[in-house]
């Protein structure tokens, strides 16, 4: 069988096909679904993002331990304590708003706003993708916990909670790193973002525990949603089903996301309305 | 009943802060008609095309685009466009192929439909084999060429082009050009192009807009616009300013309308071949010495620098003339 060359006619053309070829809405997660699978075959381009969180969480976690670990006193798993502070340092701040502002910048944000698709599942496409990163990004570090002989108390169902509020704290997150993006265009001050998590992260019980902070930082903290996190997180991994820190843990994430996605939603408006 | 109008604004409006980018333009394209945006940098074509496009809002007026509101139905004028924007759109880590798809998801194009399109599309811009690459590899002409595609993806009934050869040599534009006209007359597509290029507006365009500070100046087919201007144009170039001879042919018999710009006076005329001679007589007898005098027909810069007092500067004529 011989098959008849494309001829350019066929293309200008394609009266066969002229239905095939109607644009038609595709469907809001039809559309999320195709956002989030063009942000997550980027990811492996940018391994230079996303390497450096991890590594960084790595490095303290083992640090940590190794200086606190005797300090820290017989029968208190220090290790254990020490293993949120260290997926929060590797998941917070990750998300593909940088590669968002370089849409921007290279005018292909203007081709998909061109396109039937709504705005908003160009945001929650590129989140959705943000969330698969994040739970890939525990494996390794979840591994070394483990390695250093690190339990759950809530075993293995714990341990895909742990990784779902890790999962959401860093979603929450990344709401501010896209409101950036889109209301500064500046890949700059969008890799910034991550500064913002610093005071979250030393004015809480990172590195002690509540206890042990002293009268003003205690005050501090018990406004820091971090601290709820950091409790939710460490109930699963030393106490047991504690369902009211998990409760406090997923209120704060709720507020921070609310105020983060109000803030990006709102670029996004401004953006769309500026052109 | 189809919609005969393709594109319509009335009275359309874009303003920034203090600036008024579009003013008040009115414009009325058919269906399968290639109308040229013409003009200089900063008229305010690009700015007409993002709003027609749905990427910006429009300060007041309207615009719609197959019968529908570009600000209240964006929905169904985005189902109903492509656009090949000013700067190529497209993400550099992407291979072509991926691109492409993305593109025909996008507008809901079924799966296996697509990748036979993908194909198709390729073979339009001859660049089969490269769509597997990164498009962070390829030449701007080839990023051009693609860009133009991803436009086309979806078979769209009005193809916004803005600028679509502006930096191509001179090859890859006559190549626009073809493709341009086939898409035309193949497929019924309305074309809207913006271009600097006079040439490209008279050759390829049914009708032209002349647009100068957000205003359009000048509307009709390139030849009336020219005929407009006068059967014949007598350029003078000088050594100096041309502008104290004007004067002096402006009262000769024949001569329609004198524009003087910089070195060179522009003369319109009924009947070159006759007003030549006066001309050449009467500047003669001046002490600013004339370097060369040429007849011949009137082009659309004619018509701009008749309307405007301005020639349209293209960006690369002025970065030569920079270097």
């Amino acid at each position: 069988m011989t098959v008849a060359p494309t001829t350019r006619a066929d293309v200008v053309a394609p009266t066969t096909r002229a239905d095939a070829l109607r644009a038609r809405p595709a469907g809001f997660l039809h559309d999320v679904a195709a956002i989030a699978g063009r942000a997550l075959r980027g990811v492996p381009k940018d391994f230079e993002g996303v390497l450096p969180p991890v590594f960084i969480a790595l490095f303290f976690f083992i640090v940590n331990v190794a200086t606190f670990s005797d300090s820290a006193g017989a029968g208190f798993d220090y290790k254990a304590f020490q293993m949120p502070t260290a997926i929060l340092l590797g998941v917070t701040g990750i998300s593909r708003a940088p590669a968002l502002v370089l849409d921007v910048q290279d005018g292909y944000l203007d081709r998909l706003l061109m396109t039937p698709i709504r705005r908003l599942a160009i945001l929650l496409g590129h989140m959705v993708a943000d969330i698969a990163v994040a739970v890939a990004l525990t494996i390794p570090i979840l591994a070394v916990g483990f390695a250093i002989g690190v339990r759950f108390e809530t075993g293995v169902p714990g341990i895909v909670v742990f990784i779902g509020l890790a999962a959401l704290w860093s979603l929450a997150f990344t709401g501010f790193g896209y409101a950036i993006a889109l209301k500064t265009g500046n890949p700059a001050a969008v890799n910034s973002t991550f500064l913002l998590f610093f005071p979250f992260l030393f004015l809480t019980s990172s590195y002690v525990p509540r206890s042990q902070l002293s009268g003003w930082l205690d005050t501090v903290a018990a406004f820091n949603p971090v601290t709820y996190l950091l409790e939710g997180l460490r109930s699963l991994v030393m106490v047991g089903w504690e369902w009211d820190d998990i409760g406090k843990a997923l209120l704060a994430i709720a507020v921070l996301g609310a105020i983060s996605m109000s803030l990006c939603f709102t670029a996004l408006r401004g953006r769309t309305r500026r052109g | 009943m189809v919609n005969e109008v393709a594109i319509r604004t009335e009275q359309l409006v874009r303003r920034y802060d203090d600036f008024t980018a579009v003013d008040h333009v009115d414009l009325e394209v058919t269906r399968g008609e290639i109308y040229g945006f013409l003009g200089p940098n900063g008229a305010g074509k690009t700015t007409t095309v993002r709003m027609l496009c749905t990427l910006v809002a429009p300060t007041s007026g309207t615009a719609t685009i197959a019968g529908f509101d570009v600000g209240s139905q964006p929905g169904e004028v985005r189902l109903r466009i492509g656009a090949a924007l000013q700067e190529a759109a497209l993400d550099p880590k992407q291979t072509g192929r991926q691109l492409l798809r993305l593109q025909g998801l996008l507008y809901g194009l079924p799966k296996r439909a697509m990748a036979q399109r993908v194909d198709e599309l390729g073979d339009l811009i001859d660049m089969r084999d490269a769509l597997d690459r990164p498009i962070g590899t390829y030449s701007g002409g080839m990023k051009r060429r693609l860009d133009l595609v991803a436009a086309l993806v979806h078979n769209p009934q009005v193809l916004f082009l803005d600028e679509p050869t502006t930096g191509l040599d001179p090859a890859s534009r006559t190549t626009v050009w073809e493709e341009v006209r086939r898409l035309n007359d193949q497929l019924g597509m309305t074309i809207f192009m913006t271009t600097q290029y006079l040439e490209e507006a008279d050759l390829l365009c049914d009708r032209v807009g002349i647009i100068n500070d957000g205003r359009i100046v000048a509307e009709g087919t390139p030849e009336a616009l020219k005929r407009s201007v006068g059967a014949d144009v007598i350029v003078v170039r000088v050594d100096g300013d041309a502008a104290p001879l004007r004067p002096i042919v402006e009262g000769l018999a024949g001569v329609q309308s004198v524009e003087a710009h910089g070195d060179e006076l522009v003369i319109a005329t009924e009947n070159g071949s006759a007003a030549i001679s006066p001309v050449a007589v009467a500047l003669n007898g001046c002490e600013v010495r004339v370097r060369d005098l040429t007849l011949r027909t009137p082009t659309l810069d004619d018509v701009f620098l008749d309307l405007t007092g301005s020639h349209i500067e293209r960006e690369d004529q002025t970065q030569e003339t920079d270097r």
